[in-house]
């Protein structure tokens, strides 16, 4: 900022290439900054860390996993139901699978899920946001905001797991149905962004000289929400993570064998108390990923500063 | 004045709410795929059955009629039969109600006592070990999901320990107290029968517990946060340096303006909850109105499942308002505002 003030100041002619080494330099400074601040707490840098193990582990989980066959159909009822061990750390199920595997296994659906559903939910969502907000006060918003307020009506969870049931349960059917659910959440944050930043002078002056509002929309207003976004999404990356597991755990996500941590949690629970391990491992697992992504969203909201999330 | 014109306009927002989350309720229902006609009788029944059903149930009707006979039956309370309990959807409901309710009324109970007064005791006791120890295990208890709770508390207290019991709503040999109110331990009480109550109580505890924890969690890390916020302001200093003593400054001037939020996020949670309920009942075999929920969605019972989703939003939407009267009442500033805009 400074270099660009001070060759401005002097009057000097600059090439576009020194315009972009200044923007490249500015940027490194300002990524080292946004580091040293979301640094600051540990608590972020746990989260960072928890995040990105478990998704190095869901990524490579057919090398990490000690027994990967474990997730296929596989029985060994010679080691059924060991407790925990150094070869089984989290013990066998009931009918020899490696837990520990299988959870590895499971973090690849529970992210899996996040991400689809995230990556179906927030353009819909922001895209509905945008335009019911730059357009405020219209039909237009009316519309878009009174179809958010019957979604928001209901708990999320009743309604992906009455829309799963009447579909064949499936982990397909369970990312749609809540992705149908959760959309609203971004249309109404950003919503609220749009309808305060659309009588900024930035939003006037691009109207003035003619912007149309597809530009507008995109490339004036959607920049300077992107924070409270991404931090939304990480923090939903943790609340679409746990109602997955809880349609997986009535049977409407994943389906066995494939390993889902809820699928494990219910199928666990009828061992309880003898063979604890076969569903407490898996529960622990899903709070582990959840707490990951809250801590690291927390981070990013203290970061930006983006009190609307 | 102002107070009624902001229900009235509530209420009318409502009922549009409402109309919009019935047709969202009977699009679920009817025109996802498969038969609703041959679903209720299952793949065995005689074709002509299955076409008498569909004359009665209008299904050779246009969508939009068949949309108008729906909606006139469920205000009327009819909701039709139930393919799972063989009886009326509506009586279902009456039946089952009640179990929820207690549970639900009683996890709001936890939540609201131990989440305001942790995020208090968090707040008057800031950075100290007391106040690190409340907020990380207020963030655990947000992220775990209440069924991870459910298992959890099954195992230890239920189980491993045996202090309470694990399933049900009454134990074996304690016979139920007359139904008056649905409602176990009211009824106990109003048939004099101790026994009956306490046994209630305790089966109560555990799944109220599961189903309050994580709001608990969010209710003490919103109370600590707006209290410790308030702390710092000048005019809780002031009331210090007056001598007021602390308990009162802390109990009569903080925490009334501090619970703002801690109400607005209950309510929603409290609302929230009886969908949260529906993985607690199926563990704790809660014969409640989520349980019967549950099992009529993996039934594909799609008159009980409309009619369940439908009161769900009904009690969503009315806890909304209630929470919306009761912030105001606790905050001249929203008050005034809301009489402004009108």
């Amino acid at each position: 900022m400074t270099q660009q003030v001070k060759v401005q100041e002097f009057g000097l002619s600059i090439t576009r290439q020194a315009v972009l080494e200044m923007q490249r330099r500015n940027r490194r400074e300002n990524l080292g900054r946004a580091w040293y601040k979301f640094s600051r707490n540990p608590l972020s840098i746990v989260g960072a860390a928890t995040v990105s193990i478990v998704t190095l582990l869901a990524i490579f989980a057919p090398l990490v996993a000690p027994y990967p066959e474990h997730v296929k159909p596989f029985t060994d009822f010679a080691n059924a139901s060991l407790p925990p061990s150094l070869a089984h750390l989290f013990g066998t199920d009931e009918i020899g699978r490696d837990i520990l595997s299988r959870v590895i296994f499971g973090f690849r659906e529970a992210l899996g899920m996040g991400v689809v559903v995230l990556a179906l939910v927030v353009p819909v969502g922001v895209l509905m946001g945008l335009v019911a907000g730059y357009f405020h006060g219209t039909w237009i918003d009316t519309v878009i905001m009174r179809l958010t307020d019957i979604f928001l009506a209901v708990p999320p969870l009743v309604l992906a797991l009455a829309i799963a049931s009447v579909l064949e349960p499936n982990l397909f059917n369970s990312m749609m149905a809540v992705s149908l659910m959760w959309w609203p959440w971004y249309a109404r944050l950003v919503y609220g962004l749009t309808s305060a930043l659309r009588n900024e002078f930035f939003v006037a002056s691009a109207q003035t000289s003619g912007a149309g509002t597809r530009h507008i929309l995109f490339r004036e207003l959607l920049p300077n929400m992107i924070s409270p976004i991404f931090t939304k999404m990480s923090l939903d990356m943790g609340w679409v993570i746990i109602i997955g597991s809880m349609l997986s755990y009535v049977g409407l996500g994943v389906q066995p064998p494939k390993p889902g941590l809820g699928t494990m949690v219910a199928s666990g629970a009828k061992f309880l108390p003898d063979l604890w391990w076969i569903s407490v491992f898996p529960g622990l697992a899903i709070v582990v990923v959840v707490l990951g992504f809250n801590l690291l969203g927390d981070g990013l909201r203290d970061l930006f500063a983006a009190e609307e999330v | 004045m102002a107070l009624l014109t902001f229900l009235a306009r509530r209420i009318f927002q409502s009922i549009f709410v409402l109309l919009g989350l019935s047709i969202l309720i009977f699009v679920i229902a009817r025109v996802m795929p498969g038969d609703p006609a041959r679903t209720a009788l299952g793949a065995r029944a005689p074709q002509w059955v299955v076409d008498r059903l569909r004359e009665d149930m209008h299904l050779n009707e246009p969508l939009t009629a068949q949309y108008y006979f729906w909606l006139r039956d469920a205000v009327r309370g009819d909701f039709g039969i139930s393919l799972y309990t063989r009886r009326d959807v509506a009586q279902d409901i009456a039946e089952f109600f009640p179990a929820s309710f207690e549970l639900v009324l009683f996890a709001g109970f936890i939540t609201a006592v131990g989440g305001i007064g942790l995020g208090t005791l968090s707040a008057r006791y800031k950075d100290t070990w007391i106040d690190n120890l409340v907020r990380v295990l207020s963030y655990a208890g947000v992220v775990t999901p209440a069924f991870v709770f459910a298992i959890l508390l099954l195992l230890l207290f239920g189980l491993a320990l045996g202090w309470l019991p694990a399933i049900g709503r009454l134990s074996e040999g304690i016979p139920a107290p007359a139904r008056v109110t649905g409602l176990m331990t009211v009824d106990s009480l109003l048939a004099g029968r101790l026994d009956a109550f306490w046994d209630a109580v305790k089966h109560l505890i555990m799944p109220a517990l599961a189903l309050a924890l994580g709001s608990l969690s969010q209710e003490a890390r919103i109370t600590r946060s707006t209290m410790a916020d308030n702390l710092s302001k000048d005019y809780i200093a002031a009331e210090r340096a007056l001598g007021i003593p602390d308990r009162v400054v802390m109990g009569r001037f903080l925490l009334k303006p501090s619970l703002i939020p801690t109400v607005s996020i209950f309510g929603l949670d409290f609302a929230a909850s009886f969908s949260n309920a529906f993985l607690v009942e199926l563990i704790f075999n809660w014969a409640g109105l989520s349980r019967y929920g549950m099992n009529a969605m993996l039934r594909k019972d799609l008159n009980a499942i409309s009619a369940v989703i439908l009161i769900l939003g009904v009690l969503f939407i009315t806890v909304n308002i209630l929470v919306d009267l009761i912030v105001g009442a606790l905050d001249p500033r929203i008050r005034l505002q809301a009489a402004r805009s009108e």
